[in-house]
């Protein structure tokens, strides 16, 4: 395995593979003997991440790997070169792995080419995100104790998420029939996954096993002609709960905006996973740089 | 003097197989020919020769930007493709947008000598959008078509008050780049599949659309020749037919890429396949097949871009625009577009052109007493680009078969290019 850039075109083997090798580092700490001891794994993150970049240095401090941790200027009239510039110089710091946020859709890709070592994409411009993907798929696993026929609404800024493109690119292969439910102007202009599309979430309530609320994504875009109609339409309340068929749950990837997209009393119910999301994501990015730090035959 | 032998001549009556003699700068005859001694003679059996081919749309760079290109190498590149006439696009830095411009680069462009090269003016001052350019100064200086080429006129009003002006000056051509901003955006590449699935920011066709609707219905009204230049969707071609219909006066160009590819070889994110327009759907690449076949694409124009390597090799967002074109494109309509019908591709890549920018050497059928300006083709020879005569090598085809090979250029009776004769 060289990394992970993409979920795009991984067989059902291997991406069951991925969520096996997950599990079984679930509750992992440190005081377990890592796997890859004196390994270094950069995160370079080009965008702004809370937990997404934690729970990649935790993961790497419980294989027992080095972390260097970088965090170029935020800002997106930073030029490509300076991506270059600062893979090559990790490369030759005597990096192993690395692990790459940025807003360039080809950004994982030039540096996996650059640098020659294996690189994690950690969320690339609105392209993707896979290990999102497969924390989502664990955790849904998890509870429903399978993912084969699990039907899913990804409700939201579609346009805008590389959480839904990874998604897109996954699930499906693990057997989720996706549904993609906002407003017209949040939906893809041109379809090419061939995936069914909604613009009311209550006809959709009652048919789902997960619903899964993006983030509203203003800083790509996204234009709302207000808030508060959005969140009528859109939004996860206590009364949409009750439309639930039993057993559905809701999900995010984080970060929320409460009041928008879900309110206080969906984020905190028993039908939310959020934070068996958030708890998935060290075990899940484990098996990620594990599996890209292992020496192929 | 230079003898042709055994060439498909394309004739004014049609295609014929004959002997063309050459002498000074014009054709002497074109028929049976007794061999005569000491003057070069070119075997050319199964071969096309016609009129040098013409180019509505190249950018040499020059001046401005001359590590991408300069006269003397954009005119080799055109010389090694086939053409014999190339007009270039005002926006050098400084632009062609007045009487100084304008004279200066006229002046540099009779200079470069192995092709005729004519350069077109802006339509506003410093290419702004905002004011228009001087244009009776640019006329005075030889120019007769007029463009922002990169951007289109914002604003209608402008427009209008353009196109009633130029009305006036006899032969003079709006050539428009129409693309709306506002619904162009940021976009990079085709808003389509490959867009949607990449996340990358999309360049509507719609963009396009709305601005040739704009300017055929202002064409319409004011009575102006206009050029769109490098169409790329299939409403476009939709709409220019059925302007032409009702008596719009209105010629439009199509480049050999939008020809040949699509948006689905952007999957890799090749910053060799951005351009703008973008590669559009497999629907809009058939939809300007066809409109090229029937005419209603008057020309191939290449929409040259230079840019050297290091400035490609960045990532695919923040790449600049634009491919190389003139060394492939006779390939590149042959084998995608016009395949054996040596009339029409003559007629798209030599004759309509020509008719367009009014550049009377070029462009006539191979008849005794025709300017000798004429490009001789190989329509079976196969070959690969790799290495060009522009100094850049941004082309969309390096290491891709192409079949059809430019032989000889021959421009005013001189050999400018050959190839492997």
């Amino acid at each position: 395995m060289s990394g992970l850039l993409t979920l795009r075109g991984m067989s059902r083997t291997s991406l069951e593979g991925l969520l096996d090798r997950a599990q079984s580092f679930v509750g992992a700490t440190l005081s377990e003997p890592g796997h890859h001891i004196g390994a270094t794994v950069a995160t370079v993150f080009f965008e702004p991440s809370t937990r997404t970049r934690l729970s990649f240095e935790k993961a790497a401090h419980n294989l027992g790997c080095h972390v260097m941790s970088l965090s170029p200027e935020h800002s997106s009239t930073t030029k490509g070169e300076s991506l270059k510039d600062t893979i090559l110089t990790l490369t030759a710091m005597g990096t192993d792995l690395l692990v790459i946020r940025h807003w360039l859709a080809d950004a994982a890709d030039l540096a996996a080419g650059w640098s020659g070592r294996p690189v994690v994409n950690a969320g690339i411009g609105r392209r993707e995100h896979p290990t999102q993907t497969l924390i989502d798929a664990l955790t849904l696993r998890q509870r429903f104790g399978r993912l084969d026929g699990l039907r899913m609404a990804v409700v939201g800024d579609i346009r805008n998420s590389r959480v839904a493109r990874g998604h897109l690119a996954g699930l499906p292969t693990l057997g989720v029939e996706l549904t993609l439910v906002g407003p017209t102007p949040f939906l893809p202009v041109v379809d090419p996954w061939g995936v069914r599309k909604a613009t009311d979430l209550d006809d959709e309530l009652g048919d789902q096993d997960v619903i899964y609320l993006l983030r509203i994504q203003r800083e790509r875009g996204a234009v709302l002609p207000s808030e508060a109609g959005y969140a009528r339409r859109f939004g996860m309340n206590r009364e949409r709960l009750s439309m639930l068929k039993p057993g559905a749950v809701v999900m995010h990837p984080g970060p929320i905006n409460r009041g928008l997209e879900i309110d206080d009393f969906a984020a905190d119910s028993e039908r939310s996973l959020i934070l068996d999301q958030v708890a998935n994501g060290v075990p899940v990015r484990m098996a990620v740089l594990s599996a890209g730090l292992e020496v192929p035959e | 003097m230079i003898v042709i032998r055994g060439a498909r001549v394309l004739r004014a009556a049609g295609v014929d197989e004959a002997t063309v003699v050459i002498e000074g700068d014009s054709v002497r005859s074109v028929g049976e020919s007794p061999l005569v001694n000491g003057v070069r003679v070119i075997d050319a059996a199964g071969a096309w020769l016609g009129p040098g081919l013409v180019d509505l749309h190249a950018h040499f760079r020059d001046p401005g930007q001359t590590w991408k290109e300069d006269l003397d190498s954009g005119a080799r590149a055109a010389a090694a493709g086939g053409y014999t006439a190339v007009l270039t696009m005002p926006n050098t830095d400084p632009p062609v947008d007045g009487r100084a411009s304008a004279t200066a680069a006229m002046a540099r462009a009779k200079a470069v000598g192995i092709i005729e090269l004519v350069v077109a003016g802006s339509l506003t001052k410093g290419r702004a959008g905002v004011e228009m350019a001087d244009f009776d100064a640019m006329y005075d200086a030889g120019v007769r078509v007029f463009t922002d080429d990169g951007d289109a006129v914002p604003q209608a009003g402008l427009l209008r008050a353009i196109m009633a002006y130029l009305t006036d000056l006899a032969g003079a051509v709006i050539a428009e780049h129409a693309e709306d901003r506002s619904l162009a955006g940021t976009g990079h590449m085709h808003e389509g599949k490959v867009a949607a699935r990449l996340g990358v920011e999309g360049l509507p066709g719609l963009a396009e659309d709305v601005i040739v609707a704009r300017d055929l219905a202002v064409a319409a009204e004011t009575g102006a020749r206009v050029h769109i230049q490098h169409v790329s969707t299939a409403t476009s071609v939709d709409l220019i037919r059925s302007a032409r219909e009702r008596g719009v006066v209105v010629t439009a160009e199509v480049t050999p890429h939008h020809l040949a590819l699509d948006e689905s070889a952007l999957e890799d994110l090749d910053p060799n396949l951005k351009m703008y327009p973008p590669l559009r759907s497999s629907e809009d690449r058939i939809a300007l097949v066809d409109g090229l076949r029937e005419g209603v694409l008057d020309a191939v124009a290449t929409d040259h871009a230079p840019h050297t390597p290091a400035e490609k090799a960045v990532p695919f967002e923040e790449a600049p625009r634009g491919v190389i074109g003139l060394e492939t494109a006779a390939a590149v309509v042959m084998t995608w577009a016009l395949g054996s019908d040596q009339a029409a591709f003559f007629d798209r890549m030599s004759i309509a052109p020509a008719g367009i920018a009014g550049l009377e050497r070029h462009g006539n059928a191979v008849e005794p007493g025709s300017p000798a300006n004429l490009t001789l083709f190989d329509p079976s020879r196969r070959w690969v680009p790799g290495t060009f005569a522009s100094k850049s090598e941004n082309s969309p085809f390096t290491g891709v078969e192409l079949t059809g090979r430019v032989l000889a250029t021959i421009y005013e009776g001189s050999v400018s290019y050959e190839e492997g004769l």
